[in-house]
C-alpha cells in the first residue's frame, strides 16, 4: 500500500504543472498534507484549498471545489511561505561589478530614494531564491546613514509593483558606529571618536529639521491660506512619515554599545514604529531591548563572534536569546543572491537554543507582525495570501525537497537556471571529445 | 635574577589554556557510537580506541586500557574529522602580490598558533586545514597542510608531518586586476595568464637544463662555473618533478581546460582546481585528466567570473568520476563544513557517505595525506568529530573534536574565552561586527589599502 502511494505521489510529482516553466494560478486544492499553520497548530492529514490569490479553506475536513487542480500532498508537509527580514535582493546582480549594483545612491542622507524602483524582477537570483521556500523578502537600501526606503516584495512578478506587498515600505537608517568598522580599519582610537561625534550631530541635526519640517508642513495643511508653505527639501518631506509615526524605522545597530544609544536615541526622538536590524550583539542587551519593545531583525545566523574572546557559538544562540528575554524576533540573511539560506540560519538558530517553532516562526509570522503585513501574510490561514510551500520534510533539513510554491496563488515553476546547468551537464553531450585533437601549435616561450 | 624577571614577565600574559609546546599523541577511547567510517560504512553501537595518536581499533565492546581517557558517544555519531582543502585561516599574512610568479614564497612563514579561528574550527569538527596562500598571483606562494593542534605555540608544531608540498596558482580575475589592471603588467587577459604559465615553466626547463648541463660538466672540468640559483625555480622543477602539487584557484571553465593543457605539455599530472565554479562544464574533461576539485557549496554571483554558477556543481563532478571536495575559503564557514556538505544533498542527491567523503577523504586524496587522514581506519591518524545527531542533519551539534587522540574541544568544558595568550594592558576590544565580505581573505594583502576595500567585495 505504501509502495503504490509513495508511486501514485511520484507520479503526480513528475506530472504537476510544476514543470512548467510559466507560474499558473488558479484553484489548487492540496490534499492529505501535513499543515503547519504556525498561529493554529499542526492540522495532521488536512486539506488547504487556493482560489485566485487566497487561501480559502483550510482544516482535516475541507470539501474539495469541482474546478480545483488536486495536488495529492500525502507524506508532505504544508508551509507558510518564509520572509526574509533583511535583503539586496533584486538590487545587485553582481556585486563586484559596479553597473549592476543598485542598493547604494550617493550622498549620506538620501531618505528620499526607494528601493523598489530599482528591484529587478528578472534578477537571476529570485528563481534560485524562492526554490528554497522562502516567497517574501525585504529587500533594502544601505551604505549611508539615511539610505532610502526598503521595500517587502513578493519573490514573484515582471514588474516592482506586481511584487510589491501591498506598497509596503520602510525608512532604513544606519545608526552611527562608534567602533572600528572592520579588522581593516586603521584609524586611531582619536579619529574614530571624532568621526563618530561628526556622524551624530549629522543624525541629529537632520532629525532636528525634519521634526522642525514637520511641525511647518502640519502648520501649512492646517491651514493652507494663513501659513506659509514649507520649502521644498525631499530629504525631510521623505521623513515625514517617520516623524508622524506612520512608517516604520528600521536602524542598522549592532555592537552592544551601539544598541543601548540607540535604544536611547529612539525614546529621546519619539520614534514611534522603530526596529532594529542586524543586532549582531543583541544578547549583551537583551533585557534593554525587552524592556523598549523595539521588535528585532536578527542576522545572519551564520557569522562570526564579534569578538574574540566571545564563544565560538554565540552568534547562532544570538536570535534564541534574544528570543528568551521577551524580544519580538525576525531572521534575515543579509544577503542577495544567497537568500535561499534563510531557512539554514533559522535552523542554526533553532539548534542553538531558540526552538524548531520559534525560529519557523522568526521567519514567517513574526516578520509579518513587524512590518505590520500579518493580516496576509505569516501564517496558513482563510483569507490570507497564498504564500504557500510544500516539502517532504523540516524546511530547515538540507536534504529536503520543497516540491510546491506558491506565491499570491501563483503556482511557481521549480526551476531556474542553476537547476537548468544541472539538466544540462549532469550527463552532457557530447561527452568527452573523441575527435583527434589538432596538432600542438603552441612554441614555448623562451 | 634575569631568569625570574623573565618568568614574571611571562606571567603578565594571562594564560587562558595551558599552553604546550609541543603536545605528544595521545591515548582516548570513544565509546558506543554511530561510526560513520565513510570508507567502510557506517557501524552501530561502535567503540573507536586511539593509542599513541593513531587509531588501534574499531569495534564493539571493546575494553578501556587502563589510563585512556573514555568518551561516551551513546545516542551520538561518530566520524573523521574534518579536513578543509582551502583555508586562510591560523596565518598572518596571505598574498605577496608582487609579482605574477612568487614560487619562492611560503605560508610557512606566517603560521600563526594563536588565531582563536583555529578553535572556532575545531567547534565545527575540523581538524586539518590546507593553509594557502593567497590568489593574487598566477603562480603564487606555496601553501602548508595544517593540524588544528591549538595550544601549540611553536609554529612547525601545526604542520601535518609527512603532508606532500603544495603550491597556489591562481586564474582569472583576480591576478588579471592585481597585475594587468592594478599594476600595469602582464597578466591582465586570460591570454596572458596562459602566457606567464607557459613562460615560467620554460624558463624553469631552461633553468633545470643549466644545472645538468653542470652537474655534467663538473665530472670533468674543475674549473665548471654553476649557473644562479633561485629559488622561484627550483619551486618550478620540482612541480614539474611531481614533488608539489598544484592547487589551482580557478573558476571559468576555458581557463580549466588551458590550465590542464599547459600542465600535461610541461609533465605535471596532479592538480586540485580550487573553487572551480564552473568546472561542472567540464567534469568529463577533469575526470580524464585525473584532476581533482574543491568547491564552495552554494557561493556564486558575488563576481562576474562565477555568475554562470549553480549549487549542484558538486553532484554534477562527483557523478562524473572527480574526486571533489568542499572547501571553506572562511573563518566563517569552516564552522560548520558538515552543513556545506549537507547541502549537496538537497542540490543533486548525494548519499550520506558521498556527502561527508567531500568534507574528508576527498579533500585527503586532494592533500595526498589520505592514507594518514579521512576517514576512520585503522593506522589512520586518531582525528574524530562527534555530534550529538547525524552531522547531515541542520539539528546537529559538534560535541567533541579529537586531533592524535588529543581532545581538542568538548562543548562541556567551552569556556567563553578559548584565546591562548590575553595581554592585560590591551583595551578591552571593540566589537568587530561580521561583514559578508570581511572574511574572504584570498586577496588580503595584495593591494594597497584604498584598493583593497573597493576590491574586498568581490574576493574569493
Amino acid at each position: 500500500m505504501n509502495i503504490l502511494l509513495t508511486f501514485v505521489a511520484t507520479l503526480l510529482l513528475i506530472t504537476a504543472p510544476a514543470d512548467d516553466p510559466k507560474a499558473k494560478r488558479g484553484t489548487f486544492a492540496l490534499t492529505n498534507a501535513r499543515i503547519e499553520t504556525v498561529t493554529n497548530g499542526v492540522i495532521e492529514n488536512g486539506t488547504l484549498i487556493i482560489r485566485n490569490d487566497e487561501i480559502i479553506a483550510i482544516g482535516a475536513d475541507v470539501e474539495i471545489p469541482d474546478d480545483a487542480v488536486v495536488i495529492d500532498c500525502a507524506g508532505q508537509t504544508i508551509y507558510p511561505g518564509m520572509i526574509d527580514a533583511g535583503t539586496q535582493l533584486g538590487l545587485v546582480e553582481i556585486s563586484a561589478v559596479p553597473r549592476t549594483v543598485d542598493f547604494r545612491e550617493n550622498g549620506d542622507i538620501t531618505p528620499h530614494v526607494e528601493a523598489i524602483t530599482a528591484v529587478n524582477p528578472n534578477a537571476v537570483a529570485i528563481p534560485v531564491t524562492r526554490v528554497s521556500g522562502v516567497t517574501t523578502v525585504l529587500t533594502q537600501p544601505s551604505g549611508g546613514m539615511l539610505p532610502g526606503k526598503a521595500a517587502m516584495i513578493n519573490l514573484h512578478g515582471y514588474t516592482p509593483e506586481q511584487m510589491s506587498v501591498a506598497g509596503m515600505q520602510y525608512m532604513m537608517m544606519s545608526y552611527p558606529r562608534s567602533g572600528r568598522r572592520s579588522r581593516f580599519d586603521r584609524r586611531s582610537d582619536e579619529d574614530i571618536k571624532k568621526a563618530t561625534d561628526k556622524a551624530f550631530k549629522k543624525l541629529n541635526n537632520t532629525w532636528n529639521q525634519a521634526t522642525l519640517y514637520e511641525k511647518i508642513d502640519a502648520a501649512y495643511k492646517a491651514s493652507p491660506n494663513t501659513a506659509s508653505r514649507p520649502e521644498y527639501n525631499p530629504q525631510l518631506i521623505a521623513l515625514l512619515p517617520v516623524i508622524r509615526g506612520e512608517m516604520p524605522l528600521i536602524i542598522q545597530v549592532n555592537a552592544a554599545k551601539d544598541i543601548r544609544s540607540a535604544i536611547k536615541w529612539v525614546a529621546d526622538n519619539n520614534i514611534q514604529k522603530p526596529i532594529f536590524s542586524g543586532v549582531a550583539e543583541g544578547w549583551r542587551v537583551a533585557d534593554a531591548l525587552a524592556a523598549a519593545g523595539i521588535p528585532c531583525l536578527v542576522g545572519p545566523v551564520l557569522s562570526t563572534p564579534t569578538r574574540q574572546a566571545d564563544r565560538f557559538d554565540k552568534p547562532y544562540q544570538n536570535a534564541g536569546l534574544m528570543h528568551k528575554a521577551g524580544v519580538k524576533v525576525a531572521i534575515r540573511t543579509g544577503e542577495a543572491e544567497n537568500v535561499r539560506n534563510l531557512p539554514f540560519n533559522a535552523g542554526f538558530a533553532a539548534t542553538y537554543g531558540m526552538g524548531r517553532e520559534a525560529a519557523l516562526r522568526a521567519v514567517t509570522m513574526a516578520p509579518a507582525e513587524i512590518f505590520g503585513v500579518a493580516d496576509r501574510l505569516g501564517s496558513l490561514e482563510v483569507g490570507k495570501k497564498a504564500n504557500v510551500v510544500v516539502a517532504d520534510g523540516d524546511p530547515f533539513e538540507p536534504k529536503t525537497k520543497i516540491n510546491h510554491v506558491f506565491i499570491d496563488g501563483w503556482q511557481i515553476p521549480l526551476e531556474n537556471r542553476q537547476t537548468r546547468l544541472y539538466d544540462e551537464f549532469l550527463q552532457r553531450e557530447p561527452g568527452l571529445d573523441e575527435q583527434p585533437k589538432s596538432p600542438d601549435i603552441k612554441e614555448p616561450i623562451g | 635574577m634575569n631568569h625570574l624577571r623573565s618568568i614574571l614577565l611571562s606571567c603578565a600574559f594571562l594564560l587562558a589554556l595551558p599552553v604546550q609546546a609541543q603536545e605528544q599523541p595521545g591515548d582516548i577511547i570513544v565509546k558506543n557510537g554511530t561510526v560513520i567510517t565513510v570508507t567502510n560504512g557506517t557501524l552501530k553501537n561502535t567503540d573507536v580506541l586511539i593509542r599513541n595518536g593513531k587509531i588501534t581499533r574499531i569495534g564493539p565492546g571493546l575494553s578501556t586500557p587502563r589510563g585512556v581517557q573514555e568518551i561516551d558517544a551513546t545516542d551520538q555519531f561518530v566520524m573523521p574529522g574534518i579536513i578543509d582543502a582551502h583555508s586562510h585561516i591560523a596565518l598572518s599574512s596571505i598574498n605577496e602580490g608582487t609579482s605574477p610568479v612568487t614560487s619562492e614564497v611560503s605560508v610557512e612563514d606566517v603560521i600563526n598558533p594563536f588565531d582563536v579561528s583555529i578553535y572556532r574550527a575545531l567547534a565545527g569538527g575540523v581538524t586539518t586545514i590546507h593553509a594557502m596562500h593567497g590568489s593574487a598571483n598566477v603562480i603564487g606562494g606555496q601553501c602548508e597542510t595544517l593540524k588544528l593542534r591549538y595550544g601549540a605555540t611553536h609554529p612547525d608544531d601545526l604542520k601535518l608531518a609527512g603532508a606532500p608540498r603544495t603550491i597556489k596558482f591562481a586564474l582569472g580575475e583576480n591576478p588579471t586586476r592585481v597585475h594587468g589592471a592594478g599594476a600595469g603588467i602582464n597578466p591582465s587577459s586570460r591570454m596572458g595568464v596562459e602566457m606567464v604559465l607557459r613562460d615560467a615553466f620554460t624558463r624553469a626547463t631552461y633553468y633545470m637544463d643549466d644545472w645538468a648541463a653542470y652537474e655534467k660538466e663538473k665530472l670533468t672540468n674543475t674549473r665548471a662555473l654553476p649557473p644562479a640559483y633561485s629559488e622561484r625555480m627550483e619551486v618550478l622543477a620540482d612541480i614539474m618533478r611531481g614533488k608539489i602539487l598544484v592547487q589551482a584557484h580557478s573558476y571559468r571553465a576555458d581557463e580549466i581546460l588551458m590550465l590542464m593543457e599547459v600542465l600535461g605539455d610541461f609533465g605535471v599530472n596532479k592538480v586540485t582546481f580550487q573553487h572551480v565554479n564552473e568546472g561542472f562544464k567540464v567534469a568529463p574533461e577533469l575526470a580524464a585528466f585525473g584532476a581533482s576539485a574543491s568547491v564552495f557549496s552554494d557561493w556564486w554571483a558575488y563576481k562576474f567570473e562565477v555568475y554562470y554558477s549553480t549549487a549542484y556543481n558538486a553532484a554534477i563532478l562527483t557523478k562524473n568520476g572527480v574526486v571533489t571536495s568542499i572547501n571553506s575559503d572562511s573563518g566563517e564557514l569552516i564552522r560548520h563544513l558538515f552543513h556545506e556538505a549537507a547541502k549537496t544533498q538537497r542540490y543533486g542527491d548525494l548519499t550520506d557517505d558521498e556527502a561527508l567523503a567531500l568534507i574528508t577523504i576527498n579533500p585527503a586524496k586532494q592533500l595526498g595525506i589520505e592514507k594518514q587522514v579521512g576517514s576512520i581506519e585503522v593506522g589512520k591518524d586518531g582525528d574524530l568529530a562527534v555530534f550529538n545527531a547525524h552531522p547531515l542533519s541542520i539539528y546537529a551539534i559538534p560535541q567533541q573534536t579529537i586531533v592524535d587522540g588529543n581532545l581538542k574541544f568538548d562543548i562541556n568544558n567551552d569556556a567563553d574565552d578559548m584565546r591562548l595568550m590575553v595581554d592585560p594592558n590591551r583595551p578591552v576590544e571593540e566589537a568587530l561586527i561580521f561583514d559578508h565580505h570581511d572574511h574572504h581573505r584570498c586577496m588580503e594583502g595584495a593591494l594597497t589599502n584604498s584598493h583593497f576595500h573597493e576590491l574586498l567585495e568581490s574576493d574569493q
